[in-house]
C-alpha cells in the first residue's frame, strides 16, 4: 500500500527532483558543516540564512525575474565580511552576527509587507522561512543549476580536503608553514554562502543551519577521526533529507521542517550510542 | 648570513607595542630559550618571528638558506584542539601542507617520512590512534612530528612542556635536545629557567630588562640574577 503510494509518486518529475535537489544540498552542507562546527563558526550558517531571506525580500520588491542574481552576490559578501570579522575578535563577531542576521530579517520583513504585490504575505514569509513547497515545483532548469552548483562543491571539498583539514585543526601552523590560509577560509566562507543560497529552498532560511550543523554533531558522537566523522556525516544528512522528503509526500507535512526533525532524531540517536560506546 | 637576524624589533597587537628593540640573531643549529615574565610578550614574538603577526617595526632577516614558510611551529594547545576529531596520521600528515601547494593529495614519499617521524617521535604505535584519546605528552609528540614534516631546519615550540607531569616533562626536554643534536635549530619558549640554563646554547631573555646572549654570559648577567632569585623565590 504505502510502496504503491510511493511507486505512484515516483512517476511524478517533481518528486525525483525534489529528490535529487535534496539529497545534493543536504550532502554539500554536511560536507562544509564539519569544519564549520569545528572552528566554532556554526552560528555564521545562521548569520547567512538570515542575510539571504534579506536579499530575497529585496529581490522579491525590485521585481527581479532571477532572484539568484541578488541572494547570491549580498550573500556571499556577507559570508566573506563575517569571516574576517569572525577571525579578527570572536566576541565581537558574535554580536556582529546576531546585529546583523536579525537586522536582515527585520529588514526583510518589512520591505515585503511594504511593497508586496501578493495578497497572502505572511504566507510567503512563512514559506521563505520555514522552506516552501517550492522544492516540489523546481523548474528542470533550478534543478541543472543545483546539480552543477553541487558538483562544483563536491569537487572543491575533495580537491581540497587536506587543506580544509589542516585549516580547521591548526590555522596557525598551517599558516607558518606557508599554507595559504586566509585563502582558503575564504574558500570555505564562498562555498557556504552558495550552498546556503542553495538550501534555502529546500529548508527555508530559518532551518538551514541544521541541515548545517546537525548532521556533523552526530557524527561525532560516534566516530573520531576527521575522514570518519565527514563521511558519516555526509551519509545521515543524504538519509535524513531523503527519508524526510519522502515521510513529507507521502504524510503531507512541510518539506523543510520534515527533514529538520529527522536530523534531530538522528542526533539524538546518535547521542546515545556515543554514550554507551565511550 | 645567520638563520634568523632580528634588528630593533618590536612587537605587539594593534599598534601598541608589548616589547621593543628586541635584538638577537639565531645561527643554524643553535638552541634559543626565550624567557621573561608572563605577558613580556614572548608568545607574540614568536608569532611575529613565524610570519602571523606583522612587526610593528624593526626588521627580521632569514638567511643561510631559511626560508620565512621553512619554519616548524609548535603552539600551545587551543581548545578547539582539544577535542577535535582527528586520527594521529591525519595530523602528522597535515604538516606536508605547507609544501604541497595546489596539489590536493599527499604522496607517496611524503606517507614514508611521516611514518620516519612518526618512528623518531616514539609514536609508531598511535598512529591510527585518535588525537583526542591521547595524553598531553603524547600529544605533544604528534603535534611535534607534523612540524618535523613541515621542516627539518627549524622548530618554533610554545612551551611545550605546559601542563606535563615531571616525568614526561624530562622526556620531552631530552627529545627536544636529541632533535637539536640532530641538527635541528631550536627557539623554544620557556617558564622553565632550569631547563633553560640546562638545555639551551643561547638565551633570549625579555621583560624589562633584554638580555640576548650565550647561556653561559647570561648567568653572569644581571637580568638572570633577578629573574632566578624571583623564579627560586616563587617556588619556595
Amino acid at each position: 500500500m504505502l510502496f504503491e503510494k510511493l511507486a505512484l509518486y515516483m512517476q511524478y518529475p517533481f518528486v525525483r527532483y525534489a529528490l535529487i535537489v535534496g539529497v545534493l544540498i543536504a550532502l554539500c552542507s554536511s560536507l562544509l558543516g564539519v569544519t564549520l562546527v569545528l572552528k566554532r563558526f556554526s552560528f555564521i550558517g545562521d548569520g547567512l540564512s538570515h542575510v539571504a531571506f534579506g536579499a530575497m525580500a529585496v529581490a522579491t520588491v525590485a521585481g527581479l525575474s532571477n532572484d539568484m542574481l541578488i541572494i547570491m552576490p549580498i550573500t556571499v559578501l556577507s559570508a566573506i565580511l563575517l569571516l574576517k570579522n569572525g577571525q579578527n575578535a570572536r566576541i565581537k563577531g558574535d554580536a556582529a552576527i546576531a546585529m546583523i542576521s536579525v537586522g536582515a530579517l527585520a529588514f526583510g520583513y518589512l520591505l515585503m509587507n511594504l511593497f508586496s504585490t501578493s495578497s497572502n504575505v505572511s504566507g510567503d514569509v512563512c514559506s521563505t522561512l520555514f522552506g516552501s513547497t517550492s522544492i516540489l515545483t523546481l523548474t528542470k532548469e533550478e534543478v541543472a543549476l543545483c546539480i552543477i552548483l553541487s558538483i562544483v562543491v563536491l569537487l572543491i571539498f575533495i580537491l581540497f580536503y587536506n587543506k580544509i583539514f589542516a585549516v580547521t585543526f591548526d590555522e596557525n601552523f598551517a599558516k607558518a608553514t606557508g599554507v595559504k590560509a586566509d585563502g582558503y577560509n575564504l574558500l570555505i566562507a564562498v562555498t557556504i554562502a552558495v550552498i546556503i543560497v542553495l538550501a534555502m529552498n529546500l529548508v527555508g532560511s530559518l532551518l538551514i543551519s541544521a541541515l548545517i550543523i546537525f548532521p556533523s554533531l552526530s557524527a561525532m558522537r560516534i566516530f573520531k577521526s576527521f575522514k570518519s566523522v565527514t563521511v558519516c556525516s555526509a551519509l545521515l544528512s543524504v538519509f535524513c533529507a531523503f527519508f524526510g522528503i519522502i515521510i513529507s509526500i507521502v504524510a503531507g507535512t512541510p518539506v523543510g521542517s520534515t527533514i529538520v526533525a529527522m536530523d534531530a532524531a538522528v542526533f539524538a540517536v546518535c547521542y546515545i550510542i556515543g554514550i554507551i560506546k565511550y | 648570513m645567520s638563520y634568523i637576524t632580528v634588528k630593533d624589533l618590536s612587537v605587539g597587537y594593534d599598534g601598541v607595542a608589548v616589547e621593543k628593540n628586541i635584538n638577537f640573531t639565531v645561527e643554524k643549529g643553535n638552541y634559543l630559550c626565550i624567557v621573561g615574565e608572563n605577558g613580556s610578550g614572548k608568545t607574540t614574538l614568536m608569532k611575529t618571528l613565524l610570519g602571523l603577526r606583522s612587526p610593528l617595526s624593526g626588521q627580521i632577516e632569514y638567511g643561510d638558506g631559511l626560508k620565512k614558510n621553512e619554519m616548524g611551529y609548535l603552539p600551545q594547545q587551543t581548545v578547539v584542539q582539544k577535542d577535535f576529531p582527528a586520527s594521529v596520521k591525519e595530523i602528522v600528515m597535515s604538516g606536508f601542507e605547507g609544501s604541497a601547494g595546489l596539489r590536493p593529495f599527499y604522496t607517496k614519499a611524503e606517507k614514508e617520512e611521516a611514518a620516519a617521524n612518526m618512528e623518531r617521535m616514539g609514536i609508531s604505535d598511535l598512529a591510527g590512534r585518535f588525537y583526542r584519546e591521547l595524553s598531553g605528552g603524547q600529544q605533544q609528540r604528534v603535534l611535534l612530528a607534523r612540524a618535523l614534516c613541515a621542516t627539518k631546519k627549524i622548530l618554533l615550540l610554545d612551551e611545550p612542556v605546559s601542563g606535563l607531569d615531571p616525568l614526561v616533562t624530562a622526556q620531552m626536554y631530552e627529545l627536544i635536545a636529541g632533535l637539536n643534536k640532530d641538527g635541528v635549530t631550536i627557539i623554544m619558549i620557556s617558564h622553565d629557567i632550569e631547563a633553560a640554563v640546562k638545555y639551551a646554547s643561547h638565551i633570549l631573555h625579555i621583560g624589562s630588562d633584554i638580555f640576548f646572549g650565550s647561556k653561559n654570559e647570561y648567568l653572569k648577567s644581571s637580568a638572570a640574577k633577578g629573574f632566578l632569585a624571583t623564579e627560586k623565590g616563587g617556588e619556595n
